[in-house]
């Protein structure tokens, strides 16, 4: 795939555990005038086509794409819902780019979880309803078994996984988007309230609010709207094994192809030299390792000990999530990887304050669609042309 | 496509799996050559399953690929044509595999049940709206705007469920006369039973490929041409529903990248969206194949027939075929792909069309998805 397509507009509303004040709308409508209005473009007349990102189940709503267009002044223009993660939307603007349809399109994602009143229960509608449901006491049941097999695969530990709780809340602290930064240590997350062992109550990204807005432009449009666009040089998602019993609980399988493809387009030989940061999902603490190794940023059975040794700290050889992650700022449910690339492109912009990465140039951002998938997202972001 | 019936035996994954078969034998190519799957399903509440597009991901051949579920309502079906566009024509992907499926029949006692939650859960959902009551304000509000004749409109259910008596996969093809439709039973005036597609189940897919790739496979492949959709205000009762705006833009859309200046007669054959007799009409309009109002005058006099100037659902239709939704629509790509290729057996318009036109209407009566077909 070739063609140059970058992100010139950057919009979100902060993620808070609750938002009462606001509904679905308005905080789409708040992040996508800051999104417009950072590139300076008017939704009516220079966007050309919308994308937004939700599972109807979340929304509480059938037909989600129903409720979209008048909030993101997409109104009499080409709109549609990808059922997915923020990152697939990215990558099918960057589709739509590419083919030569449009010029500039807008993606929108966003969690109202704080409305979702079992979140667990819509999760386990996600589950084989003849084979599985009855069989899975909670989704997290799920990510018990996975950290067990993931764990015991790569000899990294849970107390490893703790270290990678510490520095995403840590992160998150000096984050202003961020919900949920607080001083967490190690230690504490190993004596936190084990849920389906190995994982405990800490491991696991608690939800919040939000909304993103990413705006696309295509190379020349990109160069004219923006003096700081923030390229996409590399763009991949996977599907692997949906079905429990015969996926491979070791590895994140998705995450490797979703990477593989990212970093051959954008001529990547060895990630981990190749990067400033990453920012990768964290839903749950192991999977910031799991999906690290997938990805190739370390060797197998290497993330624990990186982590523990503060190798993916702010000042460590490849930060990892300096936003904060899922973990620190909160999980956004679809917009979980429209989040870590919004994140991205302010780090890149060298607008992300007290967590900014000295002359951050080029990153990595992977997504996950969470429990019980096997789907994921990843991009290659860099600052030059 | 597989059969279209209201209660098929198979799990929504194995109508996948069947379809997405019968595309890659059709194309003659396996799933080995795929390099990236779309799906295309509409509501998640029919089946109650969440993220249905990760659950049917193995029954549609989207194991270990790049696998993504495009979602606009009852315009998916079509739509999910245009996203497997996107993917071979950005160059992502050389072959594309984009399967439609629909289990209506999950839903229990009645798919009705779920429609309910499509509707504004503060503004509209506490008056317990429906389908058939919203399209009956629709309809109502067409036939006074145009005044339009009721017998006019039973002559789309006469038209399509006749051509759908020569569809292997139908579901209510019949042969009926206009008073049976005026005589059957009123739902909601002014629609009645026989103006109203059946719910089912199905799935039907396609094979996209790239230039190259498509010659490597065969010596009769049909371009896709141009593609359009387009979605308007949410709020459908600030609209004026005589006229679908959207259509009108969608078809734009397709109509500029096809280099098609006048539809009405560049257009050799056109499977329009018709879950409602009137919406084949409402939508002709829309889509620029006739003046506004005249659509159902056109069809008193048979220009919409199989034979006629404008053929129109020789398919049979989703009144006729039946209204698995996603699949629907995609059962329409495929009747253009058919009709251009001239496989259509007995539903073959005559005078061999080169140039097909398929379109999917969803949401609140407020999007619409375009594909222009070429031989």
């Amino acid at each position: 795939m070739t063609g140059r397509v970058a992100i010139v507009g950057v919009g979100a509303t902060p993620c808070r555990t609750i938002t009462p004040d606001v509904s679905y709308k308005e905080m789409m409508f708040e992040a996508a005038q800051r999104a417009y209005s950072d590139c300076g473009l008017d939704p009516r007349k220079d966007v050309d086509s919308f994308v937004t990102c939700a599972e109807d189940f979340w929304e509480g709503t059938s037909i989600f794409d129903e409720y979209v267009p008048d909030q993101l002044g997409a109104v009499l223009k080409p709109t549609c819902t990808i059922a997915s993660d923020g990152i697939y939307g990215v990558a099918t603007a960057y589709m739509q780019i590419a083919a030569g349809a449009f010029e500039v399109v807008a993606v929108e994602a966003h969690s109202k979880a704080s409305e979702v009143l079992d979140k667990a229960q819509i999760q386990a509608f996600a589950l084989d309803p003849i084979y599985n449901r009855p069989i899975v006491p909670h989704p997290y049941l799920l990510a018990g078994l996975e950290m067990r097999a993931f764990l015991k695969a790569t000899k990294n530990t849970a107390e490893q996984c703790s270290a990678v709780v510490e520095k995403n809340r840590g992160n998150a602290l000096h984050n202003p988007w961020a919900a949920r930064g607080s001083h967490v240590t190690r230690e504490s997350v190993d004596s936190s309230e084990p849920l389906f062992e190995p994982l405990r109550q800490l491991d696991v990204a608690q939800h919040a609010d939000s909304s993103v807005v990413l705006v696309l432009a295509s190379g020349d449009r990109a160069r004219r709207i923006s003096d700081r666009p923030i390229w996409i040089r590399g763009v991949g998602w996977y599907t692997d094994d949906g079905s429990l019993e015969t996926r491979d609980w070791r590895k994140a399988t998705y995450a490797a192809m979703a990477a593989e493809r990212a970093f051959e387009m954008a001529g990547i030989n060895d990630p981990a030299a190749s990067l400033d940061f990453a920012e990768i999902d964290d839903a749950f603490s192991y999977k910031e390792l799991q999906h690290m190794e997938a990805a190739g940023l370390c060797a197998q059975g290497e993330s624990g000990r990186l982590a523990e040794e503060g190798a993916t700290t702010l000042g460590g050889e490849l930060p990892v999530n300096p936003s904060g992650g899922s973990i620190g700022m909160g999980n956004l449910l679809e917009a979980n990887g429209l989040m870590r690339i919004a994140q991205s492109a302010i780090q890149l912009r060298g607008e992300a304050g007290a967590n900014q990465i000295t002359s951050a140039q080029r990153c990595f951002a992977l997504s996950w669609r969470g429990l019980p998938t096997t789907s994921g997202a990843a991009v290659v972001l860099e600052r030059v042309e | 496509m597989t059969l279209f019936r209201r209660r098929l035996l198979e799990t929504g994954k194995e109508l996948s799996f069947e379809a997405a078969k019968m595309a890659l034998e059709s194309g003659g190519a396996t799933i080995g050559d795929v390099d990236s799957v779309v799906m295309g399903t509409a509501p998640d509440a029919f089946d109650g399953i969440h993220m249905k597009g990760e659950y049917l991901s193995d029954g549609a051949g989207g194991w270990r690929k790049p696998y993504t579920r495009a979602y606009v309502g009852g315009g998916t079906g079509v739509f999910a044509a245009v996203a497997g566009w996107w993917h071979v024509a950005s160059g992502f992907s050389d072959l594309c595999l984009a399967v439609t499926e629909e289990k209506m029949s999950s839903c229990q006692p009645h798919p009705q049940y779920a429609f309910l939650t499509i509707f504004d859960h503060t503004l509209e959902r506490p008056l317990r709206p429906n389908l058939l009551w919203i399209f009956a304000l629709e309809m109502n509000r067409y036939m006074h705007t145009y005044s339009i004749p009721k017998e006019h409109i039973a002559m789309v259910s006469v038209k399509n469920k006749g051509n759908a008596l020569h569809h292997p996969c139908s579901q209510l093809g019949a042969k009926i006369t206009v008073d049976d439709v005026l005589n059957s039973e009123v739902i909601a005036w002014p629609v009645q039973l026989l103006d109203v597609s059946p719910t089912s189940d199905g799935a039907a897919a396609i094979l996209l490929a790239s230039e190259e790739k498509a010659r490597e496979l065969t010596d009769s492949p049909v371009w896709l041409d141009g593609v359009g959709w387009s979605i308007d205000s949410a709020y459908w009762t600030n609209r004026e529903l005589a006229y679908p705006v959207y259509a009108e833009e969608a078809g734009r859309m397709a109509y500029r990248m096809a280099g098609i200046t006048d539809p009405s007669k560049e257009i050799d054959v056109a499977e329009v969206y018709d879950p409602f007799s009137y919406k084949e009409l409402h939508h002709m309009e829309g889509l620029q194949l006739c003046p506004r109002g005249k659509a159902p005058g056109l069809t008193a006099d048979g220009v919409t027939q199989k034979d006629g100037d404008l053929p129109v659902n020789p398919s049979g239709g989703l009144l006729g075929v039946g209204n698995p939704i996603a699949a629907a629509g995609m059962m329409k790509v495929c009747e253009i792909f058919w009709q251009l290729r001239g496989e259509a057996g007995k539903r073959q318009v005559p005078d061999s069309p080169e140039v097909g036109l398929a379109h999917a209407w969803g949401d609140l009566m407020q999007f619409s998805s375009v594909v222009i077909m070429r031989r």
